[in-house]
């Protein structure tokens, strides 16, 4: 790990990408992810690789599909409305099981909505968006050194799932700064490697290969049983990375707590000193925070429900969307209730200390 | 100890400079620091703000709801952010954009002409290190020396002139701050 370096998390995630190997980036620029695409105009070019601004989201994605399609490390970033763009190139990445990443710094919704920090496209990120059964492993950062750091962990597991891996950061983690340190950058060497393991799928120059590959990459299939074994086998992995893949964080969760919450991405911090507030107070209050947001820990939110809790509340920056993934996990054992702020204003710890406060 | 500060006035006052100045000397002196400002349509025309968390402990929220230490360079600033001060807290008051007095019970208010103050040292430019020496002269968040070594090295190449009108106005700031 080298030094600390104070950084807006949209300028941190695009550095942390270019030294997991990232060397294809194509985007359209939106805020509040423009440091991003900004960061990456400046750095590509140094490492000798493409940074390319689209014509749009759509064509961004596509060319993301392309160089997927040859095995490469490649990224693209947006902020809610041009994800939304995005969508359809996203569902056929999923299908032709493409390896990439995706990172929405989202914005208050819908429509154009504004530019301000927002959790609105939970439902999208998680539950679809795209068109077909499909899912995307989505990590959902808290903090710029967890934004950074997700970065090469969604490289190598969209690497070891062929799948499309998204970010799903926020307009306060991306304008925000922190102090950050790096990994070491991948050599040339090894960058070449990680493209190598695709070779058995993808496209390639045949240097040092005797007989000439034919490889198709491709999400058509005309053919009714062909599809349903393909997409048979796409839910034999999805189970295969819920078995595997879920994290989460535990913040004072005991068996004392009275009260337990539940936020994922920046509302988890704000929570967090909510909770540091009312422990002065002789209060205990646990908070579960999901670090994936699929697959999603519901196991680990029903085993956290102490002998003493007689609520759990769920915080986010939307009208209501993982609450409901909540109240599964949870089961009706005890009553959830929600929190939310919309129009891309960020709730106080003053305003969640409140809202716990009523149910203490 | 945990300082949770709030920044504020108007655009091109240098308050996101302020906090930035702060944070990576905070950083630099090995604590947990974290920089949020206000960006976008927020800023146009009304009161751009910087919430700035320096701490000794793991910092939970970068949204700041009552800070303890609040610079207001203009008046909307000192109006929005003056009042839910944490008692024990210190704020500091341009006088030459902020025509009316705040009493907030507990709180230490120094009143300084720091506009008038800037022009006087060279340069209304540099009105933002003087709020920086006010702020560390009161309080200590981080020690002078980290923030001459950071504007050096940040200054020294493109603009040595005015580096040493910085530093001065910083100087000027935290004697302010002791009277």
């Amino acid at each position: 790990m080298s030094q600390k370096i104070l950084m807006k998390g949209n300028e941190a995630v695009a550095e942390a990408a270019i030294r997991a190997g990232c060397r294809l980036y194509f985007a359209y620029p939106i805020t509040p992810q423009s440091e991003l695409i900004e960061y990456m105009a400046k750095m590509m070019p140094k490492v000798n690789g493409t940074f390319l601004q689209a014509e749009s989201e759509v064509s961004a994605i596509n060319m993301v599909y392309g160089a997927a399609g040859c095995g490469k490390r490649v990224m693209t970033s947006s902020s809610s409305p041009g994800i939304s763009l995005k969508m359809e190139g996203i569902s056929y990445l999923a299908g032709a099981e493409l390896p990439s990443v995706i990172i929405n710094v989202q914005r208050g919704g819908p429509g154009l909505g504004d530019i301000q920090p927002a959790q609105g496209d939970y439902f999208q990120a998680t539950k679809g968006g795209g068109h077909g059964d499909y899912r995307l492993i989505v990590l959902a950062p808290n903090s710029v050194q967890e934004f950074a750091d997700m970065a090469s962990e969604a490289f190598d597991l969209a690497d070891k799932y062929r799948n499309p891996v998204m970010i799903l950061s926020d307009g306060l983690l991306g304008q925000m700064m922190e102090p950050v340190s790096f990994k070491e950058s991948k050599t040339d060497e090894e960058i070449e490697e990680l493209g190598k393991q695709h070779y058995e799928w993808c496209m390639h120059p045949n240097t040092g290969y005797t007989e000439r590959h034919h490889n198709e990459i491709n999400s058509l299939e005309i053919d009714p049983n062909v599809l349903e074994q393909h997409v048979l086998e796409l839910e034999k992995k999805y189970k295969l990375i819920e078995q595997n893949e879920i994290k989460y964080e535990e913040y004072k969760v005991s068996d004392d707590n009275e009260i337990l919450c539940v936020a994922f991405g920046i509302s988890s911090r704000v929570v967090k000193s909510a909770i540091n507030e009312l422990e002065k107070e002789g209060h205990s209050i646990g908070l579960v925070r999901p670090i994936t947001v699929w697959p999603y820990p519901y196991e680990a939110i029903a085993k956290a429900i102490g002998p003493k809790v007689k609520k759990v509340i769920v915080f986010e920056l939307n009208l209501g969307q993982m609450v409901e993934d909540v109240r599964l996990a949870v089961n009706g054992k005890v009553p959830v209730d929600f929190m939310g702020k919309v129009g891309g204003i960020v709730f106080t710890p003053a305003e969640v200390k409140e809202k716990i406060e009523e149910s203490l | 100890m945990t300082y949770e500060m709030i920044c504020s006035g108007f655009g091109g006052q240098g308050v996101l400079t302020i906090g930035r100045f702060l944070a990576q000397s905070g950083m630099k002196e090995g604590k947990n620091v974290s920089w949020l400002p206000s960006y976008g349509p927020e800023m146009r025309g009304g009161t751009a703000n910087v919430s700035v968390v320096i701490s000794d402990e793991e910092i939970a929220s970068p949204v700041v709801s009552n800070p303890n230490v609040v610079v207001a360079l203009n008046q909307p600033s000192l109006d929005k952010f003056g009042p839910p001060t944490r008692k024990g807290g210190v704020i500091f008051v341009n006088t030459d954009m902020c025509p009316k007095k705040i009493v907030v019970e507990g709180v230490d208010i120094v009143y300084a002409p720091m506009s008038q103050m800037a022009n006087d040292i060279g340069s209304p430019m540099v009105l933002n290190m003087l709020a920086i020496g006010m702020i560390i002269g009161k309080t200590g968040m981080v020690k002078y020396e980290t923030l001459e070594e950071d504007l050096t090295s940040y200054m020294a190449g493109r603009n040595p002139d005015l580096l040493k009108m910085n530093l001065a106005a910083i100087k000027k700031g935290m004697e302010v701050a002791n009277q």
